[in-house]
């Protein structure tokens, strides 16, 4: 039929100008990055069986771990408060509950030895030019380092929390520099509301502060992430928390080493805050859909009755 | 003073013919305004585009309620207020955003529809000039609206757009200030640019869709073959029942029935864009908030300027102005640069069907390469397909100069 041709040229060449613009100019605008998989297959494996009561043992006392970072889930508070911290070190060093959960074990084992190495931050922080970590290494209690690593990332996992919310996720993945104002979040943690004015103004300083450090310490504040699930592709996300570096060549953002579950935790916050209205849409948008099939199908026998008679 | 009848009802059809006219109004517009029977689909992308502009115009007005036209909270007012805190805010923000780019898509067919089976010659010049004034205004209002959610393509965009004004070589710096009314783009601009989006040019579109519709009342809608038809004998033939032999139909309801179907089918494309496949529309880059100091690594516009962008690029500052500038108004003069007698589809007269697929294919490929990144291959290509779009003028004057009539 002529008309089902006429629709075929249209449609070819609204889908080739389609082709063009999108995926094919997009292909040449952005370099394609391969993903690991969150497998950090740089990373060496970790070879030993790890004692979780000798790796606590370990974090107590010669690791040292309590003099920066709380574990509140056992009663450790945080040595001083996030603002005191980020003077001190430029971010408020995480809390390690939940660590264990969230984090791929041998990225925690490889920081645990040679931070600035585990966080792909060597350019920025190199040992023969000064500038250290703020996060000191582990040189070993004595015996064989590699065990005592491993002991203390079973400690981790043994006392990390069988479920964690996404939020908590992102809480000590992103959050520590990461602001999301459309959840009344800081860096700081949730808002919280203040019966005076003068109070929510106070902590307001509290929160300037603590960015202040931290420009001081990644060279500019990093980007507040509310609407970040759309402004990237799912793609340069995933490759981008992976390995910052292989998207944005001497970002002085850190790999973070999320586990793959991690990660959608952390994700599944993103989306949750920037794009609330996707649950609704895949639910209100088939029913869209039927009603225009129903309304062109009802029309189209409308069009047969209206010109029966006319040819 | 005219006769009115005592006796009839208030608001009865014979009350309101009297005060209005209504029974003639509605067979001048309707029931016996007068359609050609030998049309396809295409014939009904003018109702299609009337339908986009009613969804954009409707969507836009509950936007409008929640948008704050001020840099510091328009960012946030499209993408946590509407998005987030208003019920069904995103649809709306969805069907304005796929409905803008969309509008362009019918807006082309629309064109090349037209210049496929010569529409716009012989007594139909008004309807392409109305018609392409359209196209420039509907451009400004989509350029408008592209500024107000503040994101960084909205700013880069601006500036870029902006720039343009200093006119190359003339450094013509004061003007690009008096339009932004500012050095760069900041919240006078973005306000300007909110009245013309909401307020100046939704009023120039409408009244020129108004001239749009009348300038086809007297030399009416061409048909598939360009036949030309007696319209009163062809009408006097189908009030007599002759249904068959006419060559004739009414607007209402014989053509609106065919016009309604075809827009059945285009919405269940629109809502699967809506809901489904909506980047192309939403640029993702828009969705980080603007930032003077931070430059995208790509500044390109929406992609249906982007033929016109590509011919300003490949040239030097000057001349690509020069281009762009002509490429801008080249389409008005198509009714008398083309100076064949012939009414008729591209594919029977000749070299003329050539021109039309060079056309059409010429204006693809800018549009692609208009988005890619100019370095390499791309930029020699770009110069190319810029100088066969301004060389396909003169070529239209000859070929049509040569034509013979059939």
């Amino acid at each position: 039929m002529k008309e089902l041709k006429v629709l075929a040229v249209v449609v070819f060449f609204s889908l080739l100008v389609y082709w063009g613009v999108e995926p094919f100019a997009h292909g040449q605008m952005h370099k394609h990055v391969d993903g690991d998989n969150f497998a950090y297959s740089d990373l060496p494996e970790i070879t030993k069986k790890g004692d979780a009561v000798n790796g606590g043992n370990l974090v107590m006392g010669a690791g040292a771990c309590l003099g920066c970072h709380s574990i509140k889930s056992q009663g450790m508070p945080a040595p001083m408060d996030a603002g005191t911290a980020a003077a001190s070190y430029g971010v408020n060093p995480p809390d390690l509950s939940n660590i264990g959960a969230l984090y791929d074990e041998k990225f925690l084992a490889a920081l645990i030895k040679n931070p600035a190495h585990a966080l792909n931050v060597e350019h920025k922080f190199d040992p023969a030019a000064g500038k250290m970590h703020p996060m000191v290494a582990f040189y070993g209690a004595g015996g064989d380092i590699d065990q005592e690593v491993a002991d203390m990332v079973a400690y981790f996992k043994s006392i990390a929390p069988k479920e964690l919310s996404a939020k908590e996720a992102f809480d000590n993945a992103c959050g520590r520099c990461h602001a999301m104002r459309y959840d009344k979040y800081t860096q700081l943690g949730d808002t919280p509301e203040f019966k005076y004015e003068k109070d929510a103004l106070a902590y307001q300083i509290k929160v300037l502060e603590y960015q202040d450090h931290l420009k001081a310490y990644m060279g500019k504040l990093p980007p507040d992430l509310s609407m970040i699930i759309r402004a990237r592709s799912a793609h340069f996300l995933e490759t981008f928390v992976e390995n910052p570096q292989t998207q944005l060549p001497g970002t002085s953002m850190p790999r973070v080493g999320l586990s793959k579950e991690g990660y959608e935790k952390v994700e599944a916050y993103l989306t949750e805050i920037g794009d609330p209205s996707k649950p609704q849409r895949e639910a209100l948008g088939p029913w869209v859909l039927g009603f225009f099939v129903i309304f062109s199908i009802l029309a189209f026998l409308w069009k047969k009755y209206q010109w029966r008679d006319l040819h | 003073m005219a006769k009115f009848d005592e006796n009839a009802r208030p608001f009865s059809e014979k009350w309101l013919d009297e005060r209005l006219g209504v029974v003639t109004l509605k067979k001048v517009l309707s029931t016996e305004y007068w359609i050609p029977k030998d049309i396809n689909f295409l014939w009904a992308m003018g109702m299609v585009l009337a339908a986009t502009f009613g969804l954009l115009l409707i969507s836009g007005i509950f936007l409008l309620m929640y948008y704050k036209p001020d840099a510091a909270l328009a960012f946030d007012s499209v993408n946590y207020t509407i998005m987030t805190e208003v019920g069904y805010g995103w649809l709306w923000r969805h069907i304005h955003g796929v409905g803008a780019s969309i509008v362009f898509l019918i807006i082309y067919i629309h064109m090349f529809t037209g210049i496929y089976y010569g529409s716009y010659k012989k007594g139909r010049e008004m309807i392409w000039i109305s018609g392409m004034l359209l196209f420039v205004v509907f451009s400004a209002e989509a350029f408008s609206g592209y500024m107000l959610p503040w994101g960084q393509m909205s700013y880069w965009a601006g500036m870029v757009i902006t720039n343009l004004f200093s006119g190359g070589s003339l450094e013509a710096y004061g003007l690009v200030e008096w339009i932004r009314g500012d050095y760069v783009p900041g919240d006078a601009f973005l306000t300007r640019f909110f009245m013309l989006h909401v307020l100046l040019l939704p009023l120039v579109i409408i009244g020129l869709i108004v001239l749009h519709f009348g300038t086809l009342r007297l030399p009416h809608v061409n048909n598939q073959k360009g036949e030309e038809i007696d319209f009163e004998e062809a009408a006097e033939l189908y009030k007599a029942g002759k249904k068959k032999e006419s060559k004739v139909i009414p607007f209402n309801p014989v053509f609106l029935s065919k016009d309604v179907f075809v827009m059945g089918v285009y919405f269940i494309l629109f809502f699967y864009l809506v809901f489904f496949h909506f980047n192309f529309a939403m640029d993702p880059v828009n969705f980080d908030p603007a930032d003077g100091l931070k430059t995208p690594p790509h500044i390109y516009p929406e992609w249906y300027f982007l033929w016109s962008y590509e011919i300003l690029r490949p040239f030097n500052k000057d001349l690509g102005l020069i281009a762009f500038g002509i490429a801008q108004i080249a389409l008005f003069f198509l009714p008398f640069i083309d100076r064949s007698p012939n009414v008729a589809p591209a594919h029977k007269r000749g070299l003329f069907n050539l021109w039309f697929w060079v056309l059409l294919a010429d204006m693809i490929v800018l549009t692609i390469l208009g988005k890619l990144p100019p370095e390499g291959i791309y930029n020699d290509l770009g110069l190319v397909a810029a100088i066969v779009f301004l060389l396909l003028g003169p070529a239209l004057f000859v070929i049509t100069k040569m034509e013979k009539k059939i």
